[in-house]
């Protein structure tokens, strides 16, 4: 009897050859360099959020209590207005899509970075 | 109600909007031919149509009537109405919108299952969106019964009947695809609505010599930030809290998120609509202040929430006076149309999937859905009569802050919130502010510091339901969801990466 016939090969085939690893793998494998790549992208745009939501707090949510420790200038007059009336009623609006447009802008620019960095 | 106060003119508008929105909403029809046609009109709508439809569906009876009410009434305070309005949705740019629609679900309940990997936070989620969507409606079916008694002369019922028919018609037989192209039309015709008698109003005005609508007022009307009583600090805080926080937690804001084809789209859309708020929320304070002068009887009367259809009829005499009346009052139906519609095909995606499920095929589970959507508050609304427009609101938003705003935003950028972390809060935020809506409900009666805090829960209710969540989460590590690095990865990275996104 003799044993059932082996097919010998050479070990270093194109099936068996370790491909060049890229980033989309890494991220798709979650090995610990994609974690890398995931944690910086949500790093950055979570960083633009708070900065832009700082501004947000530091500005418009400051207005009430700016009013109510210095009464004095809810008494004060633009262009024939109450500075709470131009600034609540007309200035707002604009400030906040300009907050908006600055965001998308930059938010846009990380993901293209992202983008280039891990490749299609 | 007096049949004296009938305008031939206010009814033509209204039957006017409601014909109109019908052509419109016919016109959609014929493209509406799937499940997903239903839900999200197949997620084609490009950021100017989609952002004019956000805007017409987000501007409700709260913004048209309401507002210039408010303002009339209580002064510079209620500026920070649409000032939060407004700014919520650019809270909602900056954390939500990319990772909300790159989620891909259909609702708030779907995301929430995608996000947490369990039945039990869709199903706590899908009441709550019942409950925050019912409680949004109920107010729109009444402003309606209201505004058509001022035209018509009517039964506060009619109204809103007629505005619960329209809206029925277009969902049963269109739903979001047909909607869509009606919600843009309605952004227009309110900013028309509000524009054109406003520019006539403020030439009547300057040929008067311009007098300070201020001086017509008590001395804080037009300076006070903070008028109401001895809380009026806690009280603003809390409005903004409520208003910045709360519009990403509203589930016909939500919805409308998932129409758009990506993730980048999502946010031009999201700037497109800061734009148009920003462009209609310059003009109800408008109304406000000219009322303190030429209808400062209103206030005495508290009927200040009607002060956006009177208006034109008094300050400018004869047939334009009465045409621009008409154009308020047109303007108001179409808020109530517009709001009521997103705020049905919200709850009655929910409904239909999440209580009749499989039961019925997928269209007309929809439409069973938008049945029951429809009747409920409307029978609420004809039951329970004088729950003041803005208030109920106003309400909706401090809820939809203390439950659905911790969960989105943690579930989006914290990766260790739990289900049941999730739930916790949802629970808590959902009893806290929930509670305080029951108490006004009731109509119970509060005084100090105890009013001030129901009145206005967002400010302490919202922050807790943030804690609980992180607190519960951190005390439950075994229960993060077993693919929640799959899931950050569908929600933050580009489309245009090829990745595996679970």
């Amino acid at each position: 009897m003799s044993p059932d016939r082996v097919r010998v090969t050479h070990p270093r085939t194109a099936g068996a050859r370790p491909r060049p690893r890229t980033a989309r793998s890494e991220i798709d494998a979650q090995s610990e360099l994609g974690a890398v790549y995931m944690s910086s992208l949500l790093r950055t745009q979570g960083r633009l959020a708070a900065a832009v939501l700082l501004v947000v707090l530091l500005t418009l949510g400051s207005l009430p209590l700016l009013f109510e420790l210095f009464p004095g200038l809810r008494e004060l007059s633009v262009a024939g207005m109450p500075l709470p009336w131009v600034l609540l009623a007309l200035v707002v609006y604009p400030f906040l899509v300009l907050l908006g447009w600055l965001y998308v802008r930059r938010a846009e620019r990380n993901e293209s970075a992202f983008t280039d960095v891990v490749g299609r | 109600m007096t049949l004296l106060t009938v305008s031939p003119s206010g009814l033509t508008a209204v039957a006017l909007v409601s014909v109109v929105t019908l052509a419109i909403g016919a016109y959609g029809w014929r493209f509406s031919r799937t499940t997903s046609d239903f839900f999200v009109a197949s997620r084609s709508v490009r950021p100017a149509l989609n952002a004019s439809a956000i805007g017409g569906e987000y501007l409700s009876a709260a913004s048209f009537l309401g507002v210039a009410g408010l303002v009339l009434a209580f002064g510079t305070d209620m500026l920070w109405y649409p000032v939060g309005w407004t700014a919520g949705y650019l809270v909602l740019l900056v954390l939500v919108a990319a990772p909300l629609r790159r989620s891909g679900a259909y609702t708030l309940p779907d995301f929430a299952e995608l996000r947490f990997e369990t039945r039990a936070v869709r199903l706590v989620s899908s009441l709550l969106v019942v409950t925050i969507g019912m409680l949004y409606l109920m107010p729109q079916f009444q402003g309606a019964g209201l505004s058509l008694g001022i035209v018509a002369g009517t039964d506060p019922w009619v109204g809103g009947v007629l505005v619960g028919v329209v809206v029925l018609v277009n969902v049963l037989f269109g739903g979001m695809r047909s909607i869509t192209f009606v919600q843009a039309f309605q952004y227009f015709l309110k900013l028309t609505a509000l524009l054109v008698p406003a520019m006539f109003l403020l030439a009547v005005w300057n040929d008067d010599g311009h007098p300070s609508p201020a001086g017509a007022a008590p001395a804080s009307w037009a300076t006070d930030m903070a008028a109401a009583g001895d809380y009026g600090l806690y009280t603003t805080y809390s409005i903004i809290i409520a208003t910045f926080l709360g519009t990403m937690g509203l589930p016909h804001v939500v919805v409308r998120f998932y129409t758009n084809p990506d993730g980048r789209a999502a946010r031009r859309t999201t700037l497109v609509v800061l734009v148009l708020l920003g462009l209609f929320y310059v003009l109800p304070p408008v109304y406000g202040a000219l009322g303190r002068l030429y209808a400062p009887d209103l206030v005495a009367a508290g009927t200040t929430d009607t002060i956006v259809l009177e208006l034109p009829g008094r300050m400018v005499d004869g047939t334009w006076g009465t045409a621009l009346s008409a154009l308020t009052t047109a303007g108001a139906f179409a808020a109530f149309l517009s709001t009521s519609s997103g705020l049905t095909i919200a709850v009655a995606g929910v409904i239909s999937q999440d209580v009749i499920g499989d039961r019925l095929p997928g269209v007309r589970s929809f439409q069973a859905g938008a049945v029951a959507a429809v009747s409920a508050p409307l029978v609420l609304a004809i039951v329970a009569e004088g729950v003041g427009v803005a208030r109920a609101v106003g309400l909706a938003f401090a809820v939809a802050a203390s439950t659905f705003c911790p969960m989105i935003v943690l579930g989006i950028w914290w990766r260790r919130l739990t289900d049941v972390g999730a739930i916790a809060g949802l629970v808590v935020g959902g009893l806290l502010s929930g509670g305080a809506v029951v108490d006004t409900l009731l109509e119970n009666e509060h005084t100090g510091w105890t009013a001030a805090l129901l009145a206005q829960p967002a400010a302490w209710s919202v922050p807790t339901a943030f804690a609980t969540m992180v607190v519960v989460s951190l005390l439950t590590p075994r229960r993060i969801p077993p693919n929640v690095a799959r899931t950050m990865v569908r929600l933050h990275t580009p489309e245009a990466v090829e990745l595996d996104r679970g």
